[in-house]
């Protein structure tokens, strides 16, 4: 390692040198491979083991289950779309070949985000002479999770693109943005390209193949609107998720283990998560009650297994930087979006995504929570002073 | 009547190398420094010049702001250096020990049966009134106010900290007189708050003229800011005057003997001392003749705890405020992958590292910031070790800000630096957040004075 070390000195370009970039290419590399020896000097001399690079990758590491599965579904829905597997058959034949066709759909899309994001994350830390800020390293995985799979890989890069300069880096980049960078490149892409992102057509890669006559490849959420509540999985299936929908939200067991690991480890707000689904809950069951449209004689706990609820609930509700900073606020936030993303969908059947929608307004509310939250505080100490 | 207070936010961080309950060998102390610097917003004006001859409780330097607080010298013998910095600002005065132990007389009495301003007239002249702090602003308490209430700390929670209660015993006698002498400055209470986790040492137990109360709960529920927020918080216009129990021992001094004994006990503790142990020694003294042979290579040293500690080198000074000296292995070394690492001997309050499965282990933590300042991502850290109702982040952003209504809304007339030093450990982006408060305390000060 110390080899490593020295050549990495060596090559290093200089901070105010002709080639800025270069220096934060360098500097992104080498904190990459090193934490580096900085010690304390004022204030505390010791420091939690903790820093932004390690939360940010446990964020990565809970992702890697739906990651994983999503792969592994996006090929099991192609070949049960040209025939080649029985409906059911969901994992004992031609497991490595679904498994490979998927990442070979799935990773270029990973790449394409990654690459553009962290580039212009590159060159915007050269122009303002910043070290690389880690925000990036989940939004670029965030990006694809929530892409159907047979997006054009020109759409990823301009969404992301998007995202990253007008979601995040006009505000100031990490720890800046207003609205959550992932949730941004795909409500880029939901309005610009509505026909790529919603649909039976996309969310299934048929590659050469043909389908089968009779099946349909629209996401159980928009099935529901032709075929009415029959038309919706079982219970069962929508947790296992071997459905049709984005790459990495149908599985409930995959994203609950990314729950369980956000959870353990302290990085995601379990009030989030939490209050979300009581807010999705009471609000299906509120529309099971006197609801007549298909949409909300969906049962209640139904509703939070279906589409993105789940993934959003534990990926993108909780982004600590757009989300509500008190703990009070936490819960209000986490039920609003929950409230909002039933609403949407059942409301409004031409956004059956609504949690998208949901995470997006709750994300702009966050604050106006906050602040409603902290002004009690300063009325408590304003009322302490009168009565003392 | 008694109160107890449960602290439920916070953390102790175990260290390896608390000190054992004993005391090394006697340690010559050859001479001692005071440094202005020690004092938040003090400006010095020099009473003495090099080569004058002093007593232990002759003044050194005053406050400018406020002339009769008078800072005294510890011990008796010759002021050597005056270090000066940019535009003359004073750095430290440096007096060498004569060995004749020569002490200013003031007066001796039982305060009880003195008046206030007698009281504060001999606090002030001996130099022992700086020991006395308040809020707001973490700053020497102003003689001319009159406080709502008095504060003493009577436990320490910060890492390698001394037990005061191990201090104290035996000198019961000696507290009372202090708790005596404090006792007539404040018509409200004196509040002592002793750790409720532990059989209270007879010289606490035994304490009359206060109210005694329980404070139990983890790091800072010793710091006597938390205990304040908890007993009669600070509002806008009012004043709390604050101290440690051991300062109380030095006023105690004051009027039993009638002069400025400025000899105190303090832990000298962390894991590269060979045999951390309580060493006897006198407020400023150079630890160059306590460190002597007793650390092992590789250490910084730091005067205080390692939270709110200032560092010194081996040949510098206790802090006129510090009753610990502790010695932690300094870092500097690149972590390859150490963002990734399981890290089993890493300590952290977030549990992204294994070692949260081991939780009563000690830990042998350098001084590596564990990696770079980023801006502020992660929410809910400064809460879970920040236990007053007040929320922190809003009011150091306030600080940054440099919101003055912002931060009156939010309570900082409350806080001290040292109440997030916390806060700052447990820092994901690695926030110098005692530093803006300080910064923010210090400003405050200056426009509403």
């Amino acid at each position: 390692m110390k080899a490593l070390d020295n050549f990495m000195q060596k090559i290093k370009p200089k901070a105010d040198g002709k080639f800025p970039l270069a220096h934060a290419v360098w500097d992104g590399m080498y904190t990459f491979l090193f934490v580096p020896g900085h010690t304390n000097h004022n204030g505390v001399h010791i420091r939690d083991g903790i820093d932004l690079k390690r939360t940010m990758s446990m964020v990565v590491m809970a992702l890697i289950p739906s990651l994983l599965f999503g792969i592994y579904n996006v090929g099991h829905q192609h070949f049960l779309a040209i025939g080649e597997v029985a409906l059911g058959d969901n994992v004992c034949s031609m497991f490595w070949d679904k498994f490979i066709y998927g990442a070979i759909q799935v990773l270029p899309i990973v790449i394409v985000s990654y690459a553009v994001g962290l580039g212009i994350e590159f060159v915007f830390a050269a122009i303002n002479r910043h070290p690389i800020q880690e925000g990036f390293l989940v939004s670029g995985m965030l990006i694809p999770l929530i892409m159907p799979v047979d997006v054009p890989l020109w759409m990823v890069a301009v969404a992301t693109a998007f995202a990253v300069v007008i979601g995040k880096e006009v505000f100031g980049g990490t720890g800046m943005n207003v609205v959550n960078v992932a949730l941004v490149a795909r409500a880029f892409l939901f309005f610009a390209y509505p026909t790529k992102m919603s649909g039976d057509q996309v969310w299934i890669s048929l590659g050469d193949g043909k389908a089968v006559d009779g099946f349909s490849g629209a996401t159980p959420l928009g099935n529901a609107v032709e075929g009415g509540v029959n038309a919706i999985p079982s219970i069962m299936d929508s947790i296992i998720g071997f459905i049709p929908g984005s790459i990495g939200e149908t599985s409930v067991i995959a994203i609950g283990l990314g729950a369980l690991i956000l959870i353990v480890t302290g990085i995601g707000s379990l009030r989030i998560m939490l209050s979300m689904c009581v807010g999705g809950f009471l609000t299906g069951l509120m529309f099971n009650s006197f609801g007549t449209s298909v949409y909300s004689q969906v049962p209640a706990l139904h509703h939070l297994l279906l589409g993105g609820f789940a993934f959003g609930a534990v990926f993108m509700a909780t982004d600590p930087v757009t989300a509500s900073q008190t703990n009070t606020g936490k819960i209000i936030y986490g039920l609003f979006i929950g409230m909002m993303a039933i609403l949407i969908r059942v409301a409004n059947p031409a956004y059956p995504e609504g949690v998208m929608l949901a995470i997006l307004l709750g994300n702009v509310f966050a604050p106006l929570i906050d602040n409603m939250v902290v002004s009690a505080n300063i009325k408590k100490r304003l009322k302490r002073v009168k009565t003392a | 009547m008694s109160k107890e207070i449960k602290i439920r936010k916070g953390a102790n961080i175990k260290l390896k190398g608390v000190a054992e309950k004993l005391y090394t060998n006697p340690v010559n102390v050859s001479e001692i420094v005071l440094r202005p610097s020690d004092f938040p917003t003090l400006i010095p004006k020099l009473m003495v010049k090099v080569g004058d001859k002093v007593k232990a409780g002759s003044p050194l330097f005053f406050d400018k702001e406020n002339e009769k607080i008078l800072f005294t010298s510890p011990i008796s013998g010759e002021v050597v250096e005056i270090n000066r910095a940019e535009k003359r600002r004073i750095v430290e005065v440096k007096v060498k020990a004569d060995g004749q132990n020569a002490y200013e007389s003031f007066k001796q009495a039982d305060p009880s049966t003195l008046s206030r301003e007698e009281i504060l007239d001999n606090l002030l002249k001996s130099g022992v009134w700086p020991l006395v702090r308040q809020r707001p602003y973490d700053v020497i308490a102003n003689p001319n106010d009159k406080p709502k209430a008095i504060i003493i700390s009577a436990l320490d929670t910060a890492p390698l900290a001394p037990d005061y209660g191990f201090i104290v015993h035996g000198q019961g006698d000696i507290f009372q007189m202090g708790l005596n002498a404090l006792a007539k400055l404040t018509d409200g209470k004196v509040h002592l708050n002793i750790n409720g986790n532990d059989n209270a040492d007879e010289a606490y137990a035994n304490a009359k003229n206060v109210q005694i109360n329980k404070v139990v709960g983890p790091h800072p529920a010793g710091n006597v800011g938390i205990q304040a927020h908890h007993l009669c918080p600070v509002n806008k216009g009012e004043v709390v005057w604050v101290l440690r129990s051991l300062d109380v021992l030095t006023i105690g001094k004051l009027f039993k003997e009638g002069k400025f004994d400025a000899s105190r006990t303090i832990a000298f503790a962390g894991s590269k001392v060979k045999s951390p142990k309580y060493v006897r020694t006198i407020l400023g003294a150079n630890i160059s003749d306590i460190v002597k042979g007793n650390v092992e290579e590789g250490g910084r040293f730091i005067s205080g705890n390692p939270l709110t500690g200032k560092q010194i080198t081996e040949n510098g000074h206790l802090g006129f405020y510090d009753y610990q000296l502790s010695v932690i292995p300094e870092g500097g070394n690149n972590q390859f992958f150490g963002w990734v690492a399981p890290g089993f001997d890493k300590f952290s309050l977030s549990r992204t590292f294994f070692s949260w499965l081991n939780p009563n282990k000690e830990y042998d933590l350098n001084t590596n910031m564990n990696g770079e300042e980023r801006a502020f991502v992660v929410t809910g850290e400064y809460e879970k070790v920040f236990p007053m109702d007040i929320y922190p982040v809003y009011l150091v952003k306030a600080m940054i800000t440099e919101d003055i209504d912002k931060m009156e809304q939010l309570g900082i007339y409350e806080v001290a630096p040292e109440d997030f030093a916390l806060c700052e450990y447990a820092c994901t982006s690695k926030i110098e957040t005692q530093k803006i408060v300080r910064e923010a305390l210090n400003l405050v000060k200056k426009e509403c004075s």
